[in-house]
């Protein structure tokens, strides 16, 4: 598979740096800690990153530790986590990055930490007002029913599906031709270009039908569902023969898998008790729907989220920092 | 005067054979490649390709990986200018943002808060009754309580730090350069080029390898800006020092000075208030990335806008959007007025040191007052956000209520322009066979500018073809295309009415500033909503912000015609229309073209930020490759584009001088 990023609006790169000391109360340090240096842990941009590294993060000031936020690239951060400039980083989705890290990990510099406990989603999806004017779906075989519902004047009869941005990947394209799908695939430059449109469409109850991905706020805010595809397995991608298109690969879903946490592999021997910690770290999907909601929905501040958070589960946490 | 009928010039009927040539070819290509058998003429087989990037692919990894001076390797250089450059900018966020602070984490005591809000906008206001006046004082004053009201203080302040650092070094480096280039005609040479490359490569095609050199800090903005910003200083500065009349040269050389005394005790003294454009330039280019450095970890103002709207919220984009334009406005004003300011009187006898520095020192004592007072009451410190405004939800709503009722007559406009104009063009151009593109843009380059123009568009051009992008380069001339052609349409009748009318001027103006400073993001996202994700709304946002040169040279244009030619056109009887068509257009014409190419190049600066909404051309392509940190290829689509815009501005420039050199004539037959 190949590695797409997920570069949300300007996305982009980046290496960069707000430095956000933790001044989070001064609760006091539950033990002794290894070392007092700063273990750097990397922000992205997109929400429910922002609240898993900010929980990851609170929980080890909780525990003693001196933690420091560096805003930082989702895939050129690696280059930094090899050399140690960075130290964690809490989302690495196996849709996405999971090349990236594979690449990384090899180099025996960087270490895997096993799994958020989120999954990652990434599929067609239509709002739920769009099952009246097609009712074949979500089965995928509805969809070349209803492609003139789904059209717009450049497409028509083709329907029109709006793909993420290209550097995203996902294969759209052949899954099109695949599946002989009537469909043109448009692709969205960035996420925020992706969900504008669908913002649009949902005021106007317009017929659309685009990626959409979870964890995010958007399968929150509006109401529908994703299209069911042939279940994904590696078999479907790697081998033409599989499938109802005996010459084509891609004639499956999008696979769907864990969300990972990686660390620079010198973590381990400076700071212990934090790589155990953050080996036990876990959410569900809901849980952290519920927070995306709060911050990009209901608009609250996201270390206010957070702080809740830490504040109602203090028996998962200290589970984490005791082991 | 009178009117000029045109009989087809022998040159004007082989140019419309060549046109209709093309038009012809573009339209039957496909069966023409396939009947001779010759897939070559619409696609460059891929043998031919250079491997181009991949080469600047490795360069860079040896570079970053193993380039070594003996004592030190190529990184721990950059990594030691990163560190130095990181100074002075922690220092300048500490005074305006953090305060300093010892220690780490949960042990980190402040010592010092940073500068109160209230204190801040006092030090501004009094910079402003300094350079100029009382008026400009509380304009510039109101500029910054709107970033307190709006709550966007923090944010405004972090982007101000690495404003305040961006700039003296962009004006130090591009002084320096300039004046070098001045002294030295071969360097000069040697730079021109070189300028041409930064003012022209986009920006994300250099943030890889800028990333990979300076590391992990808003420093990597920071270098990214001075690269973006520092070329019209550079420029300037030559320009202004050839400028300084010869009389103040000699007087330098009769008194004996030295050649370092004569650089900056007479020439670059003579040629401040040139200088002071570029500092101008350097202000407004820097605050003109503060999007693209947030992208890169410069936190600040950009970054919000970037939030705001990946969250779909329109009106936290737009008040963030506006507190930049609002930011470089105040800036600009302030830095017009340092250079209007006459020159200090020099007073009888020495005065005391308190007289001297009635400024600094009132400004020093509100700093310690308001900060000695904000550790009793706290809102003199940070500003309450109880007393924030946000005007989010009006613009939320506006935008939904167009949606809802006008979407489709808007789907209608829409419709109509990509089946009339878009599509046939796009047809076109990815019709017409590489080979008689190449040979019609080196004939064009003789024509205007014979062997050296002919030999520079071909060379330009086949770079291009040769490292595949062919088609990604006629699709991005094809946005841009229709985007200038309908940014002129739409910017030269302003520039006419803002030269005509002076009210009207003063207000298009207004709106012209705020197009070009508000970040192409904040409309962007209202515009794919209106619009759908494709080439229409890239082209609509294209246009809006290459259309100011168009207004602002049309203008220009018209303003500075000699009164004299247009009171003889009075007193022969012209009326105002044909006063209008037949002496102010056509002499004002090698400035309107001049416009014309500034809308090009900033239209090419632009369709890198519209890949963002999913264009196909090389923008597309230099966004890939930073989203995939590939060095080779983001520069070499970037060069692309650059070379795209080296072209057009060439053959324009030259267009001009032609066109100027005629009506010269034209002018002396008037008379």
């Amino acid at each position: 598979m190949r590695a797409h990023l997920k570069t949300r609006l300007g996305a982009g790169l980046g290496a960069g740096v707000a430095l956000a000391l933790a001044l989070g109360a001064a609760d006091t340090a539950l033990a002794e800690v290894e070392s007092k240096d700063p273990i750097k842990l990397t922000l992205h941009d997109w929400t429910g990153q922002l609240i898993t590294t900010k929980l990851m993060g609170s929980v080890l000031t909780k525990a003693g530790y001196n933690v420091e936020y560096v805003q930082a690239d989702y895939i050129a951060q690696f280059a930094g986590l090899k050399t140690g400039d960075l130290h964690v980083a809490m989302e690495i989705w196996e849709t996405t990055g999971r090349e990236a890290m594979d690449e990384a990990t090899a180099t025996g510099n960087v270490e895997n930490l096993g799994e958020t406990g989120m999954q990652a989603v990434e599929e067609w999806w239509y709002p739920a007002y769009m099952k009246e004017k097609c009712p074949g779906l979500p089965n995928w075989e509805a969809l070349n029913d209803c492609a003139e519902a789904f059209s717009t004047p450049e497409t028509a009869p083709k329907g029109r599906y709006l793909g993420g941005p290209v550097t995203w990947g996902g294969f759209d394209d052949e899954r099109v031709e695949a599946l002989e799908l009537d469909y043109e695939v448009v692709h969205a430059g960035t996420d925020a270009a992706l969900f504008a449109e669908l913002e649009s469409a949902y005021q106007r109850q317009a017929p659309v039908l685009l990626w959409v991905y979870a964890p995010h706020w958007a399968p929150i805010k509006y109401e529908g569902e994703w299209v069911e595809f042939p279940e994904y397995t590696p078999e479907c991608y790697a081998d033409a023969s599989w499938g109802s298109n005996p010459d084509m690969a891609y004639d499956c879903a999008k696979p769907r898998g864990p969300i990972w946490k990686v660390s620079w592999a010198g973590v381990k021997d400076k700071w212990p008790g934090a790589h155990s910690a953050i080996k036990a770290f876990q959410v569900s999907n809901e849980e952290m729907g519920a927070m995306v909601a709060a911050v990009d929905l209901d608009g609250k501040d996201l270390d206010a989220v957070v702080a809740d958070w830490i504040a109602k589960n203090e028996a998962t946490w200290s589970q984490w920092v005791s082991n | 005067m009178k009117a000029r009928t045109l009989p087809l010039s022998p040159l004007a009927v082989t140019w419309l054979g060549l046109a209709a040539a093309t038009a012809v070819l573009a339209q039957t290509s496909g069966e023409l490649a396939k009947a001779l058998d010759a897939r070559w003429l619409t696609k460059l087989p891929r043998e031919l390709r250079l491997p181009l990037k991949d080469e600047i692919s490795a360069f860079m990894k040896w570079l970053v990986e193993e380039a070594n001076f003996g004592l030190f390797t190529f990184t721990d250089l950059t990594r030691g200018i990163a560190w130095l450059l990181a100074q002075p900018y922690e220092l300048a966020k500490g005074l305006l943002v953090g305060g300093f602070v010892q220690g780490l984490g949960d042990e980190a005591v402040q010592l010092l808060p940073p500068l109160s809000w209230a204190a801040v906008i006092f030090v501004v206001a009094a910079l402003g009754h300094y350079a100029k006046s009382l008026r400009l004082a509380v304009f510039v004053g109101l500029c910054f309580l709107y970033l307190a009201l709006f709550g966007q203080w923090q944010s405004a302040m972090v982007t101000l730090a690495s404003i305040l650092i961006a700039v003296p070094l962009g004006v130090a480096g591009g002084l320096l350069l300039g004046i070098a280039g001045y002294r030295w005609p071969w360097f000069d040479r040697l730079l021109t080029p070189v300028l041409d490359l930064m003012q022209t490569v986009p920006v994300f095609a250099y943030l890889v390898p800028i990333l990979f050199l300076f590391g992990f800090g808003p420093v990597s903005a920071l270098v990214a800006t001075l690269v973006y910003a520092m070329p019209p200083m550079v420029r300037i500065t030559t320009l202004a020092l050839r400028g300084v009349p010869s009389e103040v040269r000699e007087f330098g050389v009769m008194v004996g000075c030295t050649s370092r005394q004569m650089t900056w005790r007479i020439m670059v003294p003579s040629a401040m208030p040139g200088l002071m454009v570029g500092v101008n330039q350097v202000i407004m280019l820097s605050l003109n990335m503060v999007i693209i450095a947030s992208m890169i970890g410069a936190g600040g103002l950009g970054y919000d806008v970037l939030t705001s709207l990946r969250r779909l919220d329109i009106g936290g984009g737009l008040e963030a959007g506006v507190a930049i334009v609002v930011l470089a406005i105040a800036l600009d004003r302030l830095s017009q007025a340092f250079v209007k300011r006459p020159p200090p009187e020099h007073g009888e006898g020495p005065l005391s040191f308190v007289m001297r520095h009635p400024y600094a020192l009132t400004a020093l004592g509100v700093i310690l007052v308001t900060g000695l007072l904000g550790l009793v009451w706290p809102f003199l410190q940070s500003y309450p956000a109880a007393a924030q405004f946000t005007t989010g939800p009006f613009w939320e709503n506006l935008v939904r209520s167009i949606n809802v009722n006008f979407f489709d007559q808007l789907e209608a406009v829409k419709t109509f322009m990509l089946l009339n104009l878009l599509i046939p063009v796009k047809r076109f151009l990815l019709g017409v066979p590489w080979p008689w593109f190449i040979l019609l843009v080196t004939l064009a380059g003789w024509q205007l500018g014979r062997w050296k123009l002919a030999l520079l568009c071909l060379l330009l051009s086949a770079f291009i073809l040769v490292n595949g992008l062919w088609e990604d380069a006629m699709v991005t001339l094809y946005l841009c295309g229709v985007s200038v052609l309908i940014a002129a349409a739409i910017g030269i009748p302003v520039g006419v009415l803002a030269a005509q009318n002076a009210r009207a001027g003063r207000v298009i103006g207004g709106v012209i500033d705020t197009l070009q400073t508000l970040p192409s993001f904040v409309y962007l996202i209202p515009v794919v909503m209106l619009f759908r994700v494709g080439d229409f709304s890239a082209m609509i946002a294209v246009v809006l912000y290459a259309l100011a040169p168009a207004v602002r040279y049309t203008a220009h244009g018209i303003r500075s015609i000699d009164p004299q030619l247009i009171e003889a056109g009075t007193v022969s009887g012209c009326t105002r229309w044909q006063l209008l068509w037949r002496i102010k257009l056509p002499l004002a014409l090698p400035e309107i073209m001049l416009g014309v190419n500034q809308t090009i190049m900033l239209a090419l600066s632009m369709l890198v930020i519209t890949a963002l909404v999913g264009t196909r051309d090389l923008g597309q392509e230099v966004y890939v490759a930073l989203t995939k940190a590939d060095t080779g290829r983001g520069i070499v689509a970037g060069v692309s584009v650059a070379f795209i815009a080296i072209i057009a501005d060439r053959l324009i420039a030259a267009g001009a001088a032609r066109a100027r050199a005629r009506l010269g004539l034209v002018a002396q037959g008037a008379h």
